[in-house]
């Protein structure tokens, strides 16, 4: 017996949305305060520091940092025109766009694996000082939620993509909310660039 | 309007708009950048940078997550969360006063 779950494709006439966006939303709420939590606590540590173990843009690489930024930045464009060439109906252009946003998404694995090896190699860990700490906790952190939109990117682009030929608005509903996952950890790193590398 | 309803002709104008906004996120982050070149005090410092951060990721969340037209419920957990969010950030700065 297949069981159909209700409004994941048409809004539900309660909220006016489907039931998979409330739902992302909701789960970003709760990232929200997840970051929100980490990300205060540096602030309030760094600025009413007497002390603070490092200056950020002397012991972190800036440039790569600023790279990494402009790679968020160009697959949060590309990931919305994903979703955008679904709502033309034009799966190749999805493809492409999606293709696009994974490989940014590793670029920006790439330069976080540079930057790691480098701290490790000069013998900085998170239990060198504070800063670092932050540093290691937030950064990283941050990483696994690359990686977990990474794969399931890949998923949508790769085997998740045969939904479009039978339900193409679920499909796209898909992207949507991958999309919304997707902006909310670019999102982050906007924040957490300015304060952990230029401040 | 949902953006399930969106015609074709309403979304190419939605993908104009995302280049204007890739193009402004560009631009911010080069302010950001410059804005450590200056050797401001710690507060200043942080203060400046969390607003062009603010500036960047209110452009994201408002055109990208199209916050700029989303349903009432939406806004309402978001608020939510803002006003959450603003708890926890104060309780530790009510302690840090009078603190020395």
């Amino acid at each position: 017996m297949s069981v159909i779950i209700p409004y994941i494709d048409e809004p539900h006439p309660v909220t006016g949305v489907t039931n998979a966006k409330l739902g992302i939303w909701l789960f970003l709420a709760s990232e929200v305060m997840l970051f929100g939590a980490l990300f205060s606590t540096l602030i309030i540590m760094r600025t009413s520091a007497v002390d603070w173990p490092a200056h950020g843009s002397d012991v972190l690489n800036v440039p790569l940092a600023t790279l990494n930024t402009v790679f968020l930045i160009t697959s949060s464009v590309t990931i919305v025109l994903s979703w955008a060439a679904l709502k033309m109906k034009d799966l190749k252009k999805f493809k492409l766009n999606m293709g696009l946003t994974i490989l940014l998404s590793f670029g920006f694995l790439v330069i976080k694996y540079i930057e790691y090896t480098s701290k490790f190699h000069h013998g900085h860990f998170p239990s060198t000082s504070t800063f670092y700490a932050v540093y290691f906790t937030l950064t990283g952190l941050h990483g696994l939620h690359v990686v977990g939109g990474i794969i399931t990117n890949l998923y949508l682009l790769g085997p998740g993509s045969k939904m479009w030929e039978k339900e193409p608005e679920r499909f796209t509903g898909r992207i949507e909310c991958a999309g919304l996952y997707w902006h909310f950890v670019d999102l982050v790193w906007i924040f957490l660039f300015p304060a952990l590398y230029l401040l | 309007m949902s953006h399930g309803e969106m015609t074709v002709e309403e979304v190419k104008k939605h993908v104009k708009k995302y280049y204007v906004v890739f193009g402004a996120l560009l631009c911010l982050t080069v302010i950001t950048v410059g804005i450590s070149y200056l050797h401001l005090p710690i507060f200043q410092a942080v203060l400046l940078g969390m607003a062009v951060a603010s500036l960047k990721g209110g452009l994201v969340a408002a055109y990208f997550m199209h916050l700029i037209d989303e349903k009432k419920i939406i806004y309402s957990m978001l608020w939510l969360t803002v006003v959450l969010f603003a708890f926890c950030m104060l309780i530790p700065l009510f302690t840090l006063h009078g603190y020395k």
